[in-house]
């Protein structure tokens, strides 16, 4: 067990604990940074699918995670970032300021909706943003002159500086272009929750009354969350859009919103981790199933015809497992596993407990 | 008359969204959650009893069936709530939300898996009748969902105003310790609701599969349910229904007068303006929360 001196009160708020740490997390970049080297390129094309997810995750995880508002509706801006950034580009802006404003669109659009939405709690929201997720797929089609309607649009590489980065042709580049954003959407997101706005966050999250008390706004905190939220998810769905070469109004679905919602909840709400664990989930579980259908196929001499809903009917279990058996996901049963060696043999059972709340009703009758 | 025919199609379609709407009120009223896979509950409903009488599968008799699944839908729901919902006793709301979207999933997947992705109709006495009325022409199936929806309403309207268990009911969801402290058995009145729910979605899974087909993705149908909860503002079982009409009838005038493609957003556009404009819904009973 690693004891940390405090000597600085600088120390509470730097981005990690100490130089170990810091190390740790320098090596993994490193390893990952090297996985043109050591992935084929299914797999590298699969890890890059996996990065993606987890931009779009973070970019949940500030507003559900962090701000507590549930959103169902998170494929309605990935669908905004993805046209902006194809349409831009088309236009002739060049990929590194149309990515960029992509994102910076998407977060307007983002702030435009939060306007309505700052009345609604809860449920409501939850529903606000399904219907806006629904409605979605509908303004695409309306839209044809811009977005194509239902043939949808096409992207093929782009270019960067004179290098052609695209995800069939050059899947190396285009990697290293994804982990780029992660890196700096990450660190981003480390240095908000450091900050007074990241803090004020968590607050409107645990008690809006409390928040309020404080001195918190609450309305433009949850705007700006929102924005920032929609911004990220806006530049994720441009990657999503030029890792899938071809998308329509069906690419961005209610589906999508909810398996993003889901994603950050088995990765552990709450926590940068989760976003990136739960994207490793979302991102392995089809190959996992494939892969271990056809062992059972060879253990029992089934057959490998392709069941239709597994991959969602498999998802749904292990969600209802994860909310029953461990409400903070991943990152938080990882957490539990390393207090256990970190303080072996005094480790508590109850030391993660959370305290019950009981329900009140805002209504009246 | 071309617009009676289309008034009388929407209030029976309405009416489905209507009981599943109410669905979703009679949880939220008792336990304050939202059962985001009511609509799956339903479409489990309507399969169940196709599969109970429908001659390629049991053959039993309508009527004989009818009890039964009801029966199954009830046990099935009270089984969601005592192995599963239970557990969530004193966790946040969002929890709730986001188990039972998973619970959906999985539903659709094992209805999937047993009755397969074909569209089915469920075969019932009822199916192919129709009355004429001075050139209206009226399905009698029509008929019986807008009956039964209506007299469903107001029983389980009268159920929660004037009965003891209903009352009891109403208290829970009010303030969970206190109903405790006052001797409601919360645990026991929660299971009891969440059959009674199921019940309902067996109800509505029964007419919506006389009047049409269902398949497994037959339960997003939800997601209008949604928009008529919302407009009834969730705690209310008449308004419930009121928001369903309202929904139901809105769709077929909006796809007869509306440009296509813009006919379908109609539902969703009235869900959002409500929610924009009255954000509690048109019947509200919420004041701004005290601490």
């Amino acid at each position: 067990m690693r004891i940390i001196f405090k000597t600085n009160y600088m120390q509470d708020i730097r981005p990690w604990k100490d130089g170990y740490q810091f190390s740790l997390y320098l090596i993994l970049l490193a390893a990952v940074a090297a996985a043109p080297w050591w992935l084929d390129d299914f797999y590298l094309g699969e890890l890059t699918n996996v990065l993606i997810w987890a931009i779009a995750g973070l970019g949940l995880m500030i507003l559900t995670g962090h701000t507590g508002q549930a959103s169902l509706g998170h494929a309605a801006f990935l669908a905004v970032g993805c046209y902006a950034n194809v349409i831009l580009i088309e236009t002739g802006v060049p990929f590194l300021i149309a990515f960029p404003l992509a994102g910076l669109l998407t977060g307007i659009v983002g702030a435009t909706v939060a306007i309505p939405a700052l009345r609604l709690h809860g449920i409501y929201l939850a529903i606000f943003t399904l219907a806006l997720s629904v409605l979605m797929d509908d303004i695409i089609v309306l839209a044809e002159p811009i977005t194509g309607g239902v043939s949808g649009k096409y992207l093929g590489g782009v270019e960067i500086f004179g290098h052609l980065v695209d995800r069939w042709a050059t899947p190396g580049p285009f990697f290293w272009l994804v982990l780029a954003v992660a890196v700096i959407v990450t660190l981003g997101y480390i240095n908000l929750l450091r900050a007074p706005l990241g803090r004020s966050f968590i607050a409107v999250r645990d008690s809006e009354v409390s928040a309020q008390a404080m001195g918190v706004d609450i309305a433009r905190t949850k705007a700006i969350s929102f924005a920032l939220s929609c911004a990220v998810t806006g530049l994720a769905g441009a990657l999503m859009g030029m890792f899938a070469g071809a998308f329509n109004n069906e690419t961005f679905s209610v589906v999508i919103s909810i398996q993003l919602l889901m994603m950050i909840v088995i990765g552990g709400l709450g926590s940068i981790h989760g976003a990136f664990l739960g994207a490793i989930v979302i991102g392995f579980l089809p190959q996992f199933l494939s892969i271990s259908k056809e062992y059972a196929a060879a253990l029992f001499g089934g057959s490998t015809v392709a069941i239709p809903g597994l991959e969602f009917g498999i998802f749904g279990m292990i969600l209802i497992a994860f909310i029953l058996f461990e409400p903070m996901g991943l990152y938080g049963r990882w957490l539990k596993i390393r207090t256990w060696f970190e303080l072996f043999p005094f480790y508590r059972k109850d030391m993660f407990k959370r305290q019950k709340s009981y329900l009140k009703t805002e209504r009246l009758r | 008359m071309d617009n009676a025919q289309l008034l009388i199609s929407g209030l029976a379609n309405g009416c489905v969204y209507g009981l599943i709407a109410l669905g979703f009120v009679l949880i939220y009223k008792a336990t304050e959650a939202v059962n985001f896979a009511q609509g799956d509950f339903m479409m489990l409903g309507a399969f169940v009893t196709i599969g109970l009488t429908n001659t390629e599968y049991m053959g039993l008799p309508f009527w004989l069936a009818l009890p039964i699944s009801l029966g199954i839908m009830g046990g099935l729901g009270y089984l969601v709530d005592r192995l599963i919902i239970r557990r969530l006793f004193g966790e946040s709301q969002t929890a709730v939300v986001i188990l039972t979207i998973a619970l959906g999933f999985v539903i659709r997947f094992a209805a999937g898996l047993i009755w397969g992705h074909e569209p089915q109709t469920l075969q019932n006495p009822l199916a192919g009748k129709e009355i004429r009325f001075g050139g209206l022409v009226l399905g009698l199936e029509d008929i019986a969902v807008i009956v039964v929806t209506v007299l469903l309403t107001w029983g389980l309207y009268v159920f929660f105003s004037k009965t003891k268990l209903g009352l009891a009911m109403q208290g829970a969801s009010q303030n969970q310790l206190a109903a405790y402290y006052m001797g409601i058995p919360v645990k026991r009145v929660q299971g009891f609701i969440w059959a009674l729910a199921g019940v309902v979605a067996g109800i509505a899974g029964i007419l919506f599969a006389a009047k049409g087909s269902v398949d497994p993705t037959t339960g997003l149908l939800g997601i209008k349910a949604f928009a008529a909860a919302v407009i009834g503002g969730f705690g209310s079982l008449p308004g419930a229904l009121a928001g369903g009409l309202i929904v139901g009838v809105i769709e077929p005038f909006a796809s007869r007068y509306i440009a296509a493609g813009y006919s379908q957003i109609a539902p969703y556009a009235l869900l959002l303006a409500v929610l924009i404009f009255r954000p509690h819904g048109l019947f509200s009973q919420v004041r701004v929360k005290k601490v």
